[in-house]
C-alpha cells in the first residue's frame, strides 16, 4: 500500500488521574502507542478488557486527551483541538461507541437520531424523512422504526441505530467500537458487509475493534493486540492467526471459543491475575502471566518493534510451560 | 423437576401502530442443573422472554396468556409486584448485556456490593471480605481497592466482571444471563464460562444463558433453545441441535458464523429478508417467507414436532429429516 495514512497516531498516551482532587498519581490507559491506517484499510484492535482500546478510540475521536504524542488525520494534526475546532472533522470521521442504548438520546426518535449528523453538520438540501428511510433501509430496518424510541428496541436493532448514525454523512475513517456485540450473527454479517461495500466503493477506512477473533480474521488488513495499554504484536491478521509470535497473542487466539461442542481445546490458560495499572510490573509487562517468562523477563523491557517480547514464539512452535518462571 | 417451565406464553407490547405480538406460545424447560443456552436473530425476543420472567416488562408489555413456572409450584406470571421482589436477587438472579443497568453509577463498587447483602446477618467487614473475595473470582485487579472506585472507572469488561460477581454474590437458584460475555475478551470470555460452570455445579444452580456467540454457547449449554420472530422453533441438547439442526432456520443461523468459514472472506453470509412485522404474523410457518425449503405445506400454522430423546423443531419437514423421528 502506498497511499498516504489518512489517520497516524504517534506515540499516544492517556494519563487518568487517580486518588481523589488532590491527588498527583495517574495511570496510564494507553501508554504509548502508534500505528498509521490507510484510506481503504481495515485496522483491527484486540485486546484483554481493560487494556485501554476505548480510550485509545476516544482520544482519537478527540473525546479524550492525551497526555503526550500526536495524532494526525488527514495530514493536519488534530490532538488537542478541543470540541468546537474538532467538530467540522467529525463529518470525515465518525465514531461508533461501545454501549448502543446508552450512547443513543432516549428522548430522541430513531429517526431524529440516524438524521442527526444532518442537522449538526448541515444537509445541503436534502429531505430529512428521506434520509431517515434511506439509512434505515441500509442498516435492515424497516422505515416504521423512524418512530419509534430507543427503549423500544432490542439491542441489536440499537446497534443497527448506531452503525446508520456512524454512515450517514459517508465518512472517510469510522472508529468502530465493538460494531457487532449483541448482533446475531446473520445481522453481523449485514452489518459487516455494508461497511465493506462503503469501503469498497468510498474508500472507506476503518479501525474497528472487537472481541469477537472471527471477525477480526475476516475483516481486518492489520490487527494490533494491546495489553496494559501497549501493543504487543502489529502484523498482517492472516500472519497473525497464522503464526502468533507473542505469548499473549498465542493465548487470546487459543481462547477463541469454536462453534462444535465436540471440539478438542488446546488452550493456553493464563493466570488468574490482571496486573494493576497503578503498579505495572517490571521489565516485560507481561511476564507475571506469561507461560514462557524468563528471568530476563522480569528484569528487561523487551525491545521495540512488532513484537514486544524477549523470545517470540517460533511460527507453529508451542513450548510446554516453564518450570523456572521469575 | 424442571427449575423454571414455561408453556405457552404469549407476550404482547402496544404501540401506536397497533399490537405487536412479541412471544408466541413459547414453551420449553430449564431443568434443575443444567445450562440452556437462547440463540436467535436480533429483536426475536429474548430479552422480553427475560423481562417476562421476572416481571419486568415495559409498561406496554403484557402477558396474555401462559404459564412460567418456577421451581414446579410457583407461577412467576401471576406474581404480585411484591413477591416478584423477594424472588429477584436472592432466588433468580440476572445479569445483562448492560453492565451498568446493574450498577449504580455514584455508589462506590464496595457500598453496592455490601448493599445487595443486606439480607445477610453478617458484619459490614465480613460483607465486604465476601465481595473482595467476589472480584478476585472474576479477576479484577487490586480487589481491595476496587471496592472503593466507582463504576466509570472501570473498563466496560471489568465492569460486566462486577456485575457478573454481583449477581452470583447470592448464590440463586437459577441465573439468567443475557449476553454476559459479549464485551469479554476471548480469555476473559473462556475464564468467565469455565467459572459460571464451576459456580453452577458447586452451588447447583440452573442458567439460562443468551448469546449470540454460538461457540460460547457450544462450549457452556447443555441444552440450546432456538427462537426465531417470538416463537421457539427448534430445542434440544446442544449437540443434538448444533450436529444435526432439523429447523432450516438453525441450518441458516449455523452457516452464518464466520467462525465456520475456514477461508478468509470479506463478505460473509446472512439470510436475505426481514423479520416479519409481527403485528401482523403470517398464518403459517414464521421463517417461510426466508426459507429456502418453502412448499405448501408451510402456509398452514406449524406445531412442534418431536424428534429423537428431546429435540424438537416446529417445521413440517423435520420428522422426514429426521431418522429417528417420532410422531408428536
Ligand atoms: N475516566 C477514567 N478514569 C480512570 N481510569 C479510567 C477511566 N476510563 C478508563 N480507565 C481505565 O483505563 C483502562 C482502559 O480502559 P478502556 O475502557 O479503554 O479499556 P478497553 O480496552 O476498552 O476494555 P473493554 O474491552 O473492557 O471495553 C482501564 O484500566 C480503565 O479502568
Ligand atoms: N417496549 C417495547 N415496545 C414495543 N416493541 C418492543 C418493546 N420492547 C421490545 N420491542 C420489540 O419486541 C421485539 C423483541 O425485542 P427483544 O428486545 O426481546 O429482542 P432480543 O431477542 O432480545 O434482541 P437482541 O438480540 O437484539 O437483544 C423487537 O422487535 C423489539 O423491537
Ligand atoms: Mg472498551
Ligand atoms: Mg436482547
Amino acid at each position: 500500500m502506498t497511499a498516504a495514512p489518512i489517520l497516524s497516531v504517534d506515540d499516544v498516551q492517556v494519563a487518568f488521574p487517580v486518588g481523589g482532587l488532590l491527588a498527583r498519581d495517574a495511570i496510564l490507559g494507553v501508554a504509548g502507542v502508534s500505528f498509521e491506517v490507510r484510506p481503504g484499510e481495515t485496522f483491527a484492535l484486540v485486546g484483554e478488557s481493560g487494556s485501554g482500546k476505548t480510550t485509545l478510540a476516544r482520544a482519537i475521536n478527540g473525546l479524550q486527551d492525551i497526555s503526550q504524542g500526536a495524532i494526525t488525520f488527514e495530514g493536519v494534526r488534530i490532538d488537542g483541538l478541543g470540541r468546537a475546532r474538532m467538530k467540522p472533522l467529525r463529518r470525515r470521521m465518525s465514531m461508533m461507541f461501545q454501549d448502543p442504548v446508552g450512547s443513543l438520546s432516549p428522548r430522541m426518535t430513531v429517526g431524529d437520531l440516524v438524521t442527526e449528523p444532518f442537522r449538526i453538520h448541515g444537509h445541503g438540501g436534502r429531505n430529512l424523512r428521506d434520509e431517515a428511510v434511506r439509512l434505515l433501509n441500509l442498516v435492515g430496518l424497516p422505515a416504521d422504526f423512524a418512530g419509534r424510541y430507543p427503549h423500544q428496541l432490542s439491542g441489536g436493532q440499537a446497534r443497527r441505530v448506531g452503525v446508520a448514525r456512524a454512515i450517514a454523512l459517508d465518512p472517510a475513517l469510522i472508529i468502530a467500537d465493538e460494531p457487532t456485540a449483541g448482533l446475531d450473527v446473520s445481522v453481523q454479517g449485514e452489518v459487516l458487509n455494508l461497511l465493506n461495500e462503503l469501503r469498497e466503493r468510498l474508500g472507506l477506512a476503518m479501525v474497528i475493534i472487537t472481541h469477537n477473533l472471527h471477525v477480526v480474521h475476516h475483516v481486518a488488513d492489520r490487527m494490533a493486540v494491546m495489553y496494559l495499554g501497549r501493543f504487543v504484536e502489529v502484523g498482517e491478521t492472516g500472519t497473525v492467526f497464522a503464526a502468533p509470535r507473542h505469548p499473549y497473542t498465542a493465548a487470546l487466539l487459543s481462547a477463541n471459543p469454536e462453534p462444535d461442542p465436540d471440539r478438542a481445546r488446546d488452550r493456553i490458560t493464563l493466570p488468574a491475575e490482571v496486573p494493576s495499572l497503578m503498579s505495572r510490573p517490571s521489565g516485560c509487562e507481561f511476564h507475571t502471566r506469561c507461560p514462557w517468562a524468563q528471568a530476563k523477563c522480569a528484569a528487561m523491557p523487551p525491545p521495540a518493534g512488532d513484537v514486544s517480547c524477549h523470545f517470540p514464539l517460533s511460527p507453529g512452535a508451542r513450548p510446554p510451560p516453564r518450570e523456572d518462571r521469575p | 423437576m424442571s427449575t423454571l417451565s414455561i408453556s405457552g406464553l404469549n407476550v404482547h407490547f402496544s404501540t401506536e401502530a397497533g399490537s405487536l405480538h412479541a412471544l408466541k406460545d413459547v414453551t420449553f424447560d430449564v431443568p434443575e442443573r443444567r445450562i440452556v443456552g437462547i440463540v436467535g436473530e436480533s429483536g426475536c425476543g429474548k430479552s422480553t422472554l427475560i423481562n417476562a420472567i421476572l416481571g419486568l416488562l415495559s409498561d406496554n408489555g403484557e402477558v396474555r396468556s401462559g404459564q412460567i413456572l418456577f421451581e414446579g409450584d410457583q407461577d412467576l406470571a401471576r406474581l404480585s409486584r411484591g413477591q416478584m421482589q423477594d424472588l429477584r436477587g436472592p432466588r433468580i438472579a440476572t445479569v445483562f448485556q448492560d453492565p451498568m443497568g446493574a450498577l449504580n453509577p455514584v455508589l462506590s463498587v464496595g457500598r453496592q456490593m455490601i448493599n445487595i447483602q443486606y439480607r445477610s446477618p453478617q458484619s459490614r467487614a465480613a460483607k465486604a471480605a465476601r465481595a473482595v473475595e467476589m472480584l478476585k473470582l472474576v479477576r479484577i485487579p487490586d480487589a481491595e481497592s476496587a471496592l472503593g472506585r466507582y463504576p466509570h472507572q472501570f473498563s466496560g469488561g471489568m465492569k460486566q466482571r462486577i456485575a457478573i460477581a454481583m449477581a452470583l454474590m447470592m448464590e440463586p437458584a437459577l441465573l439468567i444471563a443475557d449476553e454476559p460475555t459479549t464485551a469479554l475478551d476471548a480469555t476473559l470470555e473462556v475464564t468467565t464460562i469455565e467459572l459460571l460452570k464451576d459456580l453452577q455445579a458447586t452451588i447447583g444452580c440452573s442458567v439460562m444463558f443468551i448469546s449470540h456467540h454460538l461457540g460460547v454457547i457450544a462450549e457452556l449449554c447443555d441444552d440450546v433453545v432456538v427462537m426465531y420472530a417470538g416463537e421457539v422453533v427448534e430445542r434440544g441438547t446442544v449437540r443434538d441441535v448444533f450436529r444435526a439442526p432439523a429447523h432450516p432456520y438453525t441450518r441458516r443461523l449455523l452457516e452464518c458464523d464466520p467462525a465456520r468459514q475456514s477461508r478468509r472472506t470479506r463478505v460473509l453470509p446472512t439470510i436475505p429478508g426481514e423479520i416479519p412485522d409481527l403485528r401482523q404474523r403470517p398464518r403459517g410457518c414464521v421463517f417461510a417467507p426466508r426459507c429456502l425449503e418453502r412448499h405448501a405445506g408451510c402456509d398452514t400454522p406449524q406445531v412442534e414436532h418431536a424428534l429423537a430423546g428431546d429435540h424438537r423443531a416446529r417445521c413440517n419437514l423435520a420428522p422426514a429429516r429426521s431418522p429417528a423421528a417420532v410422531p408428536p
